[in-house]
């Protein structure tokens, strides 16, 4: 039986039988391979999901959200984790309080790591409404592309810190900066004081001291109307790369911005993979051997959960997300395509109802 | 003849007036590393007398030395304490693949045979095979401590429950275990009744309660039990119930609003607790269920509620005005300036403060400032060691400070803004460090932080006789400020800098300087490439280390390659050479 590439992770604090009934039916009744985009996707492998191609769809779901008090979690579960099938990036700003789970999904060719964008891809207004008040992010990157070529958006975007042409793009980014750990999605709390540009390794406060803060304080109930303090650092391996590193979940605000980061900590070592032209490779990346190294190899972003299990990123509200996600995996797409059979997925969303 | 005249030599020789078994006898009461290193030099008989009866070893770099020559100096150890990564990888700084692997040395204790009893480890890989072989090498294995380490699961300390048949101490703390939600706390066995310590504080995971309990419940030797956040309130009192003699306890989760059947429980547990001397945790806390602990409080001796992000600064200090033998207290700045006031006229007793940021994005939430630690300052007497952060500081404010208590051993001051000066004069700090260092005659680790010129950094090589430990940051302005460091303090084993505009002129000065002390950390600094490869040429004894990650090939690559600012330097030295597990992005020269 052919399945749906779909997610559903109920946040721990979520309380909602009667949503989680009305979801697990859903669930069953998509299960069944009819729609087109189903099939292609589960034997077209991963090519075809977008888990990272966009900040539009942590946005969209975010960007709907903002209206809420931060606290109202059931509320953000509901809509959130609505089973769909479109993409993430494809789903129209209605479709919160449209239960129609067999609209057509958009199943475009996209790579993980989308550093080339598809002119497809325009944002809305009501993304970069949420961008703008942030450091600057991928949709905002993705406006400028949508008029500009793809050269522009190469050196523009994909800021390696060696590049000196982006040097000064760089500095306007980590100044413009919020504070990470806000979240982006509440523009009814109180706008913090003079941003502050995040620094590796200060405050001199050990990870072990700020992950358990963080968890703390994500648990609690009453947040005393601040934000969750603290840092999130998950451990990020990569298939291949001879090294893992951490990075601090609270310090981005959407999947675009965890995308770019990993892209900047990883591409030396892929772009090491690519071999000739090696010049080229550290500072700007041409077009062509991106597309080269995408069609080449594709890699995916996975996470563990709390329950241990391996997921694709990309599929729920990125609020969501950082609650259950405990460790990040770039994995080869070849690697990845069974975590993308929904049977488990499936179960568990079943075993939660 | 021959022997005859051996021994007449020998009798000349020697110092001893004593049989080696009395000399030996002596030895034991000397249990200090410092001291019995002092002593293993005095002549070659003490040398050889010391090194058979040493049984605990600290080697505070792993590097420094290897397995072969611990064992050949050693053999006879029974303790072994190892430091792995510096003390800047527990703020990000260092790559997990750094190093620190724990795994040689217990491969070639486990092959010599030695009789290990106890290992402690801190900053260092551990995996779960080291864990298995460890457990099942040393008969008489009984303690294990990790401190901030980290490459292991559950299925490690399963393999460490299940085999150490006499197992004492399991003692982790701080460090990142993959919880695989197995079933280690039932791998002890039944015939297991000898648990003096367990603290599994750091696991995220479930807790498998039936098997706590059975376990606590036949350990009539606890003294130590510190819980996980999976540990519900019910759970605690029934722990407590069969563990009166608790001496030191660490709260997993306290709900909020118990019933009252199981919150009266919980008070009479803890009433019985006559020997409690040391609480923390408080993981995720009701503020209401604190009072239960009030009956208890006026023995308390060591307070760390750093975690305990969720109760506010009222109800700390509730708990803190019956704590009146306190004499160590680690808390968050969430009890402001007025609680530390309340613990300055409390706890007279008061020997050691850590105050931890609760907001780390320094968004200027803070509680405590210059107040707070003048007050503490003014009123705990017996002080002498501090750690604390604050959003701002005043030169006055430390200067009253040192004169109130000249005994620190240990001064951390973290101004959370880096090059902060003094927010009433707006000059830089160097006078009220400078008052600190100079006051305090026996200051052996100094952290500093705030807007920093060479100044203090003179003040530190007049003053700073005793210093061991010296961390800067954002700080200086020239070679000078290093130098005067590197030249003042005799005493220097870790000196840690980053981003302060120290550079080769300083880094080359004193090449020999590098042989006395223990390792030295540059990084975001003024040091080449170059000049660290000069150093590395005039000192074949010291491993220097270029920890480079964003670019393997980098140090191939053509033209200006000497004038290249290195990003992290590490540089310790070792008796053994280059260390040949070093991963592709560290270069030793």
């Amino acid at each position: 039986k052919s399945c749906v590439a779909l997610q559903l992770k109920k946040p721990k604090e979520s309380q909602m039988s009667p949503e989680e009934e009305l979801q697990s039916n859903v669930s069953v009744a998509s299960s069944s391979p009819t729609s087109n985009g189903i099939s292609r996707n589960a034997s077209g492998g991963l090519k075809e999901h977008n888990y990272l191609g966009l900040s539009d769809c942590s946005s969209v779901g975010s960007s709907t959200l903002s209206g809420l008090v931060e606290d109202d979690k059931a509320t953000i579960s509901l809509k959130a984790t609505e089973l769909t099938l479109g993409l993430p990036g494809s789903r129209s700003p209605a479709r919160d309080t449209d239960l129609n789970l067999l609209s057509p999904a958009k199943l475009d060719e996209k790579p993980f790591f989308p550093l080339l964008p598809s002119k497809d891809e325009i944002c809305s207004s009501s993304q970069k409404n949420i961008a703008s008040g942030n450091k600057r992010g991928f949709s905002d990157t993705m406006d400028q592309f949508s008029e500009a070529k793809s050269s522009v958006y190469t050196e523009k975007n994909w800021m390696f810190p060696e590049a000196a042409a982006t040097q000064s793009v760089i500095k306007k980014e980590v100044t413009q900066n919020i504070p990470k750990g806000q979240s982006s999605t509440t523009n009814n709390s109180s706008s913090p004081p003079a941003a502050k540009a995040q620094i590796v390794g200060w405050p001199p406060v050990r990870s072990y001291r700020k992950n358990t803060l963080a968890t703390t304080c994500k648990n609690s109930d009453e947040v005393d109307g601040r934000p969750g303090s603290g840092a999130l650092f998950v451990k990020v391996s990569m298939d291949g790369a001879p090294y893992l590193r951490k990075v601090d979940l609270r310090s981005y605000t959407n999947y675009g911005e965890l995308s770019s980061a990993l892209e900047k900590m990883f591409t030396t070592f892929t772009l090491g993979q690519c071999g000739s032209n090696g010049a080229a490779g550290k500072d700007m990346l041409s077009e062509t051997k991106l597309k080269d190294l995408l069609n080449g190899k594709d890699y995916v972003l996975t996470y563990e959960d709390k329950d241990g299990d391996w997921m694709l990123v990309g599929d729920v509200p990125w609020e969501m997300f950082i609650d259950v996600c405990k460790k990040l995996k770039i994995m080869k797409g070849c690697d990845a395509i069974g975590l993308a059979a929904a049977p488990r997925a499936m179960e568990k969303s079943k075993m939660r109802a | 003849a021959l022997a005859a005249r051996e021994k007449k030599k020998e009798e000349e020789e020697e110092m001893n007036y004593f049989p080696d078994e009395v000399i030996e006898h002596v030895f034991d009461f000397v249990t200090s590393h410092k001291d019995r290193n002092a002593i293993s030099l005095v002549c070659k008989s003490w040398f050889k007398i010391e090194r058979y009866s040493r049984q605990r070893v600290f080697i505070g770099n792993c590097y420094a030395v290897n397995p072969v020559r611990l064992l050949r100096r050693f053999p006879c150890l029974k303790s072994l304490t190892l430091k792995g990564k510096p003390h800047f990888a527990d703020f990000n700084l260092v790559p997990h693949e750094w190093g620190g692997f724990v795994q040689p040395w217990i491969e070639a204790l486990a092959r010599s045979r030695v009789g290990l009893e106890e290992l402690r480890l801190k900053r260092m890989v551990v995996t779960d095979e080291s864990l298995e072989l460890l457990s099942r090498s040393f008969s008489s294995f009984k303690s294990l401590v990790l401190v901030s380490c980290e490459g292991f699961t559950t299925d490690g300390l399963a393999s460490i429950a299940a085999n150490c048949r006499h197992l004492r101490d399991l003692d982790l703390q701080e460090n990142e275990i993959d919880d695989h939600r197995g079933q280690w706390l039932s791998c002890f066995p039944d015939t297991c009744t000898t648990l003096v310590t367990l603290n599994f504080a750091c696991l995220e995971g479930e807790t498998n309660l039936v098997a706590l309990e059975r376990l606590v419940a036949r350990s009539p030797n606890l003294k130590s039990l510190k819980l996980n956040r999976a540990v519900p309130l019910d759970a605690l009192a029934r722990l407590m119930a069969c563990a009166p003699q608790i001496v030191d306890l660490g709260v997993g989760s306290y709900e909020n609003d118990p019933d009252s059947e199981s919150y009266l429980k919980l008070e009479a547990a803890i009433k019985k607790c006559t020997s409690l001397r040391s609480l923390s945790g408080f993981l995720e806390a009701a503020p209401h269920c604190l009072s239960a602990f009030h009956p208890i409080c006026h023995n308390l001796t060591s307070l760390n509620l750093s975690y305990a992000a969720e109760i506010n600064g009222s109800h700390l200090i509730k708990l803190i005005q019956h704590c009146k033998k306190l004499q160590r207290l680690w808390i968050l700045d969430s009890i402001g300036d007025k609680g530390l006031v309340v613990v300055a006229s409390t706890c007279k007793e008061l020997q050691e403060l850590r105050v931890f940021p609760s907001d780390l994005l320094g968004v200027g939430n803070t509680a405590v400032t210059e107040e707070g630690l003048v007050a503490i300052s003014a009123g705990c007497p017996k002080l002498h060691s501090i750690l604390y952060f604050c959003q701002q500081m005043t030169n006055a404010a430390l200067i009253t400070v040192a004169k109130n208590c000249p005994n620190f051993v240990r001064f951390r001051l973290c101004i959370l803004e880096p090059n902060k000066p003094d927010h009433l004069t707006s000059q830089p700090l160097d006078e009220g460090f400078g008052a600190i260092v100079q006051a305090c005659k026996n200051l052996r680790r100094l952290s500093l932080s705030g807007l920093l010129t060479d100044q203090i950094f003179l003040y530190i090589g007049m003053f700073a006789t005793e210093l061991e430990m010296l961390s800067i940051a954002f700080a200086g302005d020239t070679d000078k400020g290093m130098l005067y460091v590197l030249n003042g303090c005799k005493k220097m084993r870790k000196l840690e800098i980053r981003d302060s505009p120290f550079g080769d002129t300083a880094l080359l000065a004193d090449v020999n300087k590098y042989e006395t002390m223990r390792s030295l950390w540059m990084s975001s600094c003024e040091v080449t490439l170059g000049g660290c490869k000069r150093l590395a040429q005039k000192a074949p004894w010291l491993n220097v280390e270029i920890i480079d990650e964003n670019d393997n090939n980098r140090m191939e690559q053509n033209g200006h390659e000497e004038s290249q600012k290195v990003d992290k330097l590490y540089l310790y030295r070792t008796v053994v050479g280059t260390r040949t597990d070093a991963p592709p992005f560290v270069s030793i020269l």
